[in-house]
């Protein structure tokens, strides 16, 4: 509290770099990077086709504490190509991934903030993908609870999206955004009458952290704040999901009633209607705090 | 090949596999015995309730048929893309398979990917990608997107972009490159039911598809790096 009595300002997520978010999440001080920029291994296929390149290839990857528990993380840089994942970017989570396996640290935290695969180098992106998937459950099979953090820019899409969704949990902003098509992709490829890009109100409802909260997707939602993000890491990483046959059987169910209940809906508010929550033409404008109460009853998460 | 051609030559023995709504789904005899069928067909995109289906079989196969391996097939032009799928939170439908089929490795079902058609993006990730061995026949055209959508997203131009991927494993659409890059394992010659006999008796192994892009030259850097952030031999212990 300053002098006046007000909240001094937030530390914004969301406007904050791939470096500072880990700084601000982890305890002070405490990250330590690997592969850092000095090594200086960048992409070779962005360099062949005469593109800039990023001394650490758009993620930065280490080990560090939080709340003097040693974790591992990785964060995604929205600065350098979006934070689409290449073949030098992948493989780095996919190391985070396999030291975690190894060393057994009481997590693993995925700042995501990427566009998805990236298209400059789009073979080696979706493989990297794919082995970033294997990467994430093979940690927790191990035992590794490994959670995702949505709050940047750039949000969370293509193939990313589908990692983020790999994990045990996610927590979003109501800035952030978690899909797998995004809006200019759909827009794109199936015409503005399937979804307006450019619709603002319309892109934030669809893939929106209070969308993907109220649906389930995402497991709790904080204020864009770099508090507020190390505060629901902590809580997510004290609850990991086992994945084993009654918590998939279980997760299958939920998806399945996602269907039965909520299906014919093809618009976000829509479904906040199907699904009862209150007065769904104010929800948008509620702060998180007044968000979550707003919808406790109807939030279709874990049961 | 159509699917009834692939699932003869695979299952010369017999085979009891339903296609419906572009999902294959079933059971075949196989050397050295029974093995469950799995897949996509005819290039269906994968929506919600497709990647759901799927993710009930491979969780009844888990459920009911202990350690019996599963054979996938894989012909999807890549996930359903519309509002709707979005909104209903189709990127959460694909990683609830993903952690399907790995909860079956776990479990010990051996898992096979045969991709006899297309292969792309989000339908490739979460089932034909997540195989412990991913094998293509005469036919398979793995692919992220065309290179005309490319060049809008990437602002290169097409004439280059095209000139570019002839030489470019990480950019030319097609087998070839994927299997360059360590993705997929060079195509079957037939008899496929021997083929997939001898993919069957491997033992299943961490994710090496980085090692062998390495020793193709098609990804120089991948198990650099993963093993300079990994420590170890990047694979635990």
């Amino acid at each position: 509290m300053t002098a006046l009595g007000h909240r001094p300002p937030p530390a914004s997520y969301r406007e904050a770099t791939a470096r500072r978010r880990l700084a601000g999440v982890l305890d002070r001080g405490s990250f330590r990077e690997l592969l850092g920029p000095a090594e200086r291994v960048t992409s070779p296929h962005l360099a062949a086709l005469g593109l800039p390149v990023a001394f650490d290839d758009g993620v930065v990857v280490g080990a560090g504490l939080l709340g003097g528990a040693p974790v591992l993380a990785g964060s995604q840089e929205g600065g350098f190509m979006g934070g689409a994942v290449g073949e030098v970017h992948g493989a780095k989570l996919v190391g985070l991934l396999r030291r975690a396996e190894r060393e057994r640290p009481a997590g693993v935290l995925l700042l995501l903030d990427s566009g998805g695969v990236r298209l400059q180098e789009a073979n080696a992106g979706l493989v990297a993908v794919s082995e970033i998937m294997r990467a994430v459950l093979s940690a927790r099979a191990g035992g590794t609870p490994v959670v995702a953090l949505v709050g940047g820019g750039w949000g969370c899409f293509g193939g990313m999206g589908i990692v983020a969704r790999c994990c045990d949990a996610i927590a979003m902003s109501e800035e952030g955004r978690l899909g797998l098509s995004g809006p200019d992709v759909i827009e794109a490829t199936k015409g503005v009458e399937e979804l307006d890009a450019a619709d603002r109100g319309l892109v934030w409802r669809t893939y929106g952290g209070k969308h993907r909260y109220l649906l389930g997707e995402a497991d709790l939602i904080v204020d864009d704040d770099l508090t507020a993000f190390r505060a629901a890491a902590q809580e997510l990483l004290a609850r990991p999901r086992p994945l084993d046959l009654a918590t998939l059987e279980q997760e299958h169910d939920r998806l399945a009633r996602r269907l039965a209940e909520l299906g014919s809906c093809a618009d976000a508010a829509e479904l906040w209607r199907a699904a009862g929550a209150p007065d769904p033409d104010r929800l948008p404008l509620l702060e998180a705090d007044e968000f979550r109460s707003a919808v406790a009853g109807v939030r279709r998460g874990e049961p | 090949m159509s699917v009834a051609e692939l699932l003869d030559a695979l299952f010369p023995d017999g085979h009891a596999v339903r296609e419906e709504g572009g999902l294959v789904l079933g059971g075949a005899r196989a050397t050295p015995g029974e093995v469950a069928v799995i897949g996509i067909a005819g290039g269906a995109e994968v929506g919600v309730e497709a990647a759901h289906a799927l993710a009930g079989e491979v969780l009844r196969v888990v459920r009911e048929l202990p350690g019996r391996p599963i054979v996938l097939l894989v012909d999807t032009r890549g996930q359903r893309m519309s509002r709707r799928d979005e909104v209903l939170g189709l990127n959460g439908y694909l990683g609830h398979l993903a952690a399907c089929v790995e909860l079956a490795r776990r479990r010990g079902h051996r898992i096979v990917a045969v991709v006899h058609g297309d292969a792309v993006s989000g339908g490739v990730l979460p089932l034909g990608f997540m195989a412990d061995e991913i094998h293509a026949v005469e036919g398979a055209h793995p692919w992220v997107m065309s290179l005309p959508a490319m060049a809008r997203v990437t602002k290169i131009p097409l004439e280059r972009l095209e000139e570019l991927s002839r030489g470019s494993q990480v950019l030319a659409p097609g087998l070839d490159a994927f299997v360059g890059l360590g993705a997929i394992e060079p195509p079957w010659d037939p008899p496929f039911s021997a083929a997939l006999a001898a993919a069957l008796a491997r033992p299943a192994g961490p994710d090496r598809r980085a090692e062998r892009g390495l020793e193709r030259g098609g990804r120089l850097l991948a198990v650099f790096v993963a093993r300079c952030v990994g420590g170890g031999d990047a694979h635990g212990p």
